[in-house]
């Protein structure tokens, strides 16, 4: 029984692995210039062996993209279940996301970089919001509550959402070219106000 | 079940509080009404033949083994100059069975929000119970509805008049009819389960939910199962469900979804906002052609 444990432990533990790996190596070289054999040598592990934890480079990709939204998402829940302020929230969720560029700036960019630019990978499996739905769902989640406590004004979600995530976007964006004359953190607070008050109820 | 030597009619009363006779109405249309009636003695009803007289109502001469209360209670009414608290206590004392016909005598409905100081149900001003017969609440039977169907109220008194006992819900309305939701049943379920919204009142095509106000995934009513004159329903016939049988009802602007930023303030009853909205964006992905156009072409 507790070989079974330790072997299941362990193949998790290789899969995380290649996780890391991939989103690493698709980030830097791109989806199509990044090979299987690229991401085993990586690992350490045969091509052979890669292929016990996936079928194809296509279903990595998917994965990798619900691991991000998984990721994600479980941290703008917890900024939702918390205690703040439609305002803290907002800078709670600025700070987040630029701290995950910072510290492991191959998510946001796998996001940016891969998912939003090679469509074609994600057309059969990935359609709409189904791979990121968990992060999707979390800014619902709280522009629903924003909207109920009176704090964010009532207007179309996408709107909204757009205006949000397009905004920590680019400036990740700007910073992975090191456009930026200072350090990301530098700008957390300017840009959550900037969204809050074009969010907030006039 | 009675025994068969018991079997003599039951007399019935029927009051009104404030009113616009929607119950009466409603009730009227019961397609097996001629046979129900002929198991009651009809002691008083405002539209019926009575065996009794207005005089002798009034002056609390009366008695009854059901009795039946339409319209919302107000302490400053009177009925032939006898306050309503007054009728109430005399036949909700000696009556064995209350039934509050409709949404206003049961939680206030819609004279509670016209007046709601004063207005509320016999037992609940919506979910409060502080209405005059809540010191015998236990024989109080809500059938709320704007009207009431029918048929819940045949149920109802064909259950008495056969000695069955009635399980009700905490708001005192019977399990039977009021277990289910408006929502099951419903023949659009196809078009909420793929999230594709109706734009317009009166078509087949199309789920009310999303946009036109639809209230049927949080009331419970079995409208969708129990047809109203045994042949439709409101959402059947392409009008939203407006809750009526809730004590939060009426609401403001029933033929509007509540929404912020585009989601819905409110979903479906017992499931948890984030997992609807998951559930739903992933089923708003798919286009399904066939829910798009018309069922048939114009």
């Amino acid at each position: 029984m507790k070989v079974v444990v330790l072997a299941r432990r362990l193949k998790a533990e290789r899969k995380e692995n290649i996780i890391s790996a991939a989103l690493s190596l698709f980030s830097k070289e791109g989806f199509h210039a990044t090979t299987i054999p690229d991401i085993a040598e990586k690992v350490g592990m045969s091509v052979g062996n890669f292929y016990n934890y996936f079928s194809s480079k296509e279903t990595l990709a998917k994965e990798l993209i619900l691991y991000i939204s998984t990721y994600l998402g479980d941290r703008i829940k917890a900024i939702n279940e918390g205690p703040l302020t439609t305002e803290e929230k907002i800078a709670a969720i600025v700070t987040m996301y630029f701290k995950i560029a910072e510290e492991r700036p191959e998510m946001i960019e796998y996001f940016l970089r891969i998912y939003l630019s090679n469509r074609e990978v994600f057309r059969d499996g990935c359609e709409g919001i189904i791979c990121v739905s968990s992060f999707v769902t979390e800014m619902m989640i709280f522009f629903d509550d924003g909207v109920s406590s009176g704090d964010l004004r009532d207007q179309d979600f996408f709107s909204a959402f757009g205006l949000f995530m397009g905004y920590l976007g680019g400036m990740v964006f700007l910073f992975g070219e090191k456009i930026l004359p200072e350090p990301l953190n530098t700008y957390e607070a300017p840009i959550s106000d900037n969204i809050y008050n074009a969010l907030r109820v006039i | 079940m009675r025994s068969e030597s018991s079997k003599q009619k039951l007399r019935l009363i029927w009051l009104q509080g404030v009113t616009c006779n929607g119950n009466t109405h409603s009730f009227l249309n019961l397609s097996y009404l001629p046979q129900l009636l002929s198991r009651y003695e009809i002691v008083y009803h405002p539209s019926l033949p009575s065996s009794s007289t207005q005089d002798k109502i009034y002056t609390l001469k009366e008695a009854c083994d059901v009795f039946v209360f339409e319209g919302a209670y107000d302490p400053l009414m009177r009925r032939c100059d006898v306050l309503l608290s007054d009728l109430l206590e005399h036949y909700g004392t000696q009556a064995d069975f209350i039934i509050s016909a409709g949404s206003c005598a049961s939680f206030g409905g819609m004279f509670k929000a016209s007046a709601p100081e004063r207005n509320s149900g016999l037992i609940f001003d919506g979910t409060e119970q502080i209405g005059p017969l809540r010191p015998i609440y236990e024989k109080v039977i809500n059938l709320s509805g704007c009207p009431i169907h029918p048929e819940w109220l045949g149920y109802t008194l064909s259950m008495i008049a056969d000695g069955h006992k009635i399980q009700t819900d905490e708001l005192h309305r019977p399990l039977e009819l009021y277990s289910d939701l408006a929502h099951h049943g419903c023949t659009r379920n196809e078009y909420f389960e793929w999230k594709v919204d109706s734009k317009q009142f009166g078509v087949k095509e199309g789920c009310l939910y999303y946009a036109q106000g639809c209230r049927g995934p949080m009331t419970h009513a079995s409208c969708n199962h129990i047809l109203w004159n045994e042949v439709s329903s409101k959402t059947r016939s392409g009008s939203p469900c407006f809750g009526c049988t809730e004590p939060d009802f009426p609401r403001r602007d029933l033929f509007v979804t509540k929404t912020n930023m585009s989601i819905p303030a409110d979903v479906p009853l017992g499931i948890s906002k984030r997992a609807y909205l998951t559930m739903a964006g992933v089923a708003k992905t798919f286009k399904i052609k066939r829910l798009e156009g018309r069922l048939i072409d114009d």
